[in-house]
């Protein structure tokens, strides 16, 4: 058990690590999806909505773009932005993880 | 069965070096199976996880077929049955139906059980007799109830007398109507269960809304809650807002102190615990939980009565090709809750359309928030925000946590708010 999650773990960095974001800086731009980014993105949709279209009164992300979400979240982390819960939130992703998120919203967004 | 190997910076060189990456796809189920031309998969279970991996497979991958089976045509959502209880909801407010999954993401939804399955022939029998084929099977049975833990109790009683209502429902109407029932005066006894179980804040929400009911109908009566714990989740927030909103009308009492029920007697309505006897107008017993019947039978639980998973994409460690999510299955740091359901439902998703595609899942991202309701305009939350490391799913240091102690009014009254946007989205976001 203990080898095989070891495995696994190698297994799903590496195929990270064939994407990271320098790499994919046009991926937002075209159908390839960042699977990196598609998992953890799809992470916000339970409170904002599929796709980040909210049908309640918590902000949409959808058609935001990319710098948006990206300056948004980095100062929700710092704590430069307030908020009740997005904080607590966005504390739990690196630098380059809150880009993955950000370029793959901002992929629906006309402004990229 | 504790993993608490770490992974070398060594090793993982190796790995990076040689490419081995795809080699280990074998370590993802049979490959046979992972290559194959058809792409079917069936999801047992259409509540939070398994509505939103049925959902997100269609939406990630639009060649697949998907089959849900899920016996109830109308689902009611564990999620603001506790507002039900404190008369801000409906019990169809909290209905969903799986109109939009069949006809919009064209998912075949059969109202029918799973009763057996058999993992060499990739077979799942429902009790119809029907027997369906699958690639790649999702189960996300949620929970069931050991019936025999506390002397006196049984399925039964719960069913007329003694509700749980921890399955959303008919349990939640028959409460409902107890505590509709119920005298000005009367005692309502809430007994949570021992971890690990379903929703933690659940039983502490469900005082509060119970207490939001009585103070405006029936201000005599009182909440007593035997609990078999020493701690429960939120509970400096919690008794902050009983003290605020109800004081002197919810009581504690922990598992030390005499909280831990030893039996039940319905006729009475009776608990016993190990320091006397309390007697209730009410008694809403929650008895302690395992993973859903159909994880038994499947043969994907172990002697925890839960089911061990691999973290990347909660496929069984016991039968490759099925994957266990939610309450269910035994997901590291995450609690059991209908969010962490719909993320692990997602992150399978993600995994089972990569597999089939015959790549490697990402490594997972995972979260949970869970809002409580203490009263109109009061809310608190606690959130986390999880990964996979050499020690399984763990929760990120740093992220996550509670509402503030003493926080103002406004920032109580705008997480009741974004409770009810949760809500909204969450439902949408899963059966919508």
């Amino acid at each position: 058990m203990a080898a095989n999650l070891r495995l696994w773990l190698a297994a799903c960095a590496f195929s990270a690590a064939a994407l990271l974001p320098g790499s994919v800086a046009s991926a937002a731009n075209t159908s390839e999806v960042n699977p990196r980014g598609l998992v953890l993105s799809l992470s916000c949709s339970s409170c904002h909505g599929t796709d980040g279209k909210s049908v309640g009164l918590i902000p949409p992300i959808n058609g935001r773009s990319t710098s948006y979400i990206e300056s948004a979240m980095l100062a929700f982390k710092s704590g430069a932005r307030y908020s009740t819960v997005m904080s607590r939130h966005a504390k739990g992703y690196t630098d380059a993880e809150i880009r993955l998120i950000a370029e793959y919203f901002g992929r629906f967004s006309r402004n990229k | 069965m504790k993993m608490s190997h770490k992974i070398s910076r060594r090793d993982f060189s190796k790995l990076l070096l040689t490419g081995a990456a795809g080699a280990s796809l074998g370590l993802f189920g049979t490959p046979s199976k992972a290559f194959g031309a058809s792409k079917r998969v069936v999801v047992i279970g259409g509540g939070f996880g398994g509505a939103a991996a049925a959902k997100y497979l269609r939406k990630l991958d639009p060649s697949i077929s998907v089959t849900l089976v899920e016996p109830k045509a109308v689902f009611h959502t564990c999620p603001f049955s506790n507002w039900v209880l404190a008369g801000l909801r409906t019990m169809g407010d909290i209905s969903q139906t799986y109109a939009v999954l069949r006809n919009k993401y064209q998912i075949n939804v059969i109202a029918d059980s799973a009763v057996a399955v058999d993992a060499a022939r990739g077979t799942v029998k429902l009790k119809s007799g029907m027997v369906l084929n699958y690639d790649r099977l999702i189960v996300s049975p949620g929970i069931d109830f050991k019936w025999d833990a506390i002397p006196g109790h049984s399925e039964a009683l719960a069913n007329t007398k003694i509700p749980h209502a921890y399955q959303a429902g008919a349990q939640t109407v028959l409460l409902q109507n107890q505590l509709h029932a119920m005298r000005n005066g009367g005692k309502v006894i809430i007994c949570p269960p021992s971890n690990p179980f379903r929703c933690p804040p659940g039983p502490y929400e469900r005082a509060s809304l119970i207490a939001h009911y009585l103070k405006a109908k029936k201000p005599l009566s009182k909440i007593l809650i035997l609990d078999p714990k020493d701690k429960f989740s939120k509970q400096g927030l919690f008794k902050q807002g009983w003290e605020k909103l109800y004081p002197g009308m919810i009581e504690w009492r922990s598992g030390v102190t005499g909280g831990k029920i030893v039996k039940l007697d319905g006729t009475t309505m009776t608990v016993t615990t190990e320091f006397g006897e309390e007697k209730g107008d009410v008694i809403n017993l929650i008895p302690p939980q395992k993973a859903g019947k159909i994880a038994f039978d499947a043969g994907l639980t172990d002697a925890s009565g839960w089911c061990p998973i691999n973290p990347v994409s909660f496929e069984s460690t016991i039968h490759p090709g099925i994957h266990v999510i939610g309450d269910a299955s035994v997901a590291g740091a995450m609690p059991k809750s209908g969010f962490a359901a719909s993320s692990q439902g997602k992150v399978a998703a993600a995994a089972i359309v990569r597999l089939l595609q015959g790549k490697v899942p990402a490594s997972p991202s995972l979260v949970n928030t869970c809002y409580s309701l203490i009263g109109t305009d009061y809310a608190i939350s606690v959130a986390g925000v999880y990964k996979l490391t050499a020690d399984g799913i763990v929760e990120i240091q740093g992220a996550g946590g509670l509402t503030p102690m003493n926080a103002d009014a406004d920032q109580l009254k705008e997480e009741a708010s974004f409770a009810v946007g949760w809500y909204n989205n969450i439902i949408h976001d899963t059966w919508g």
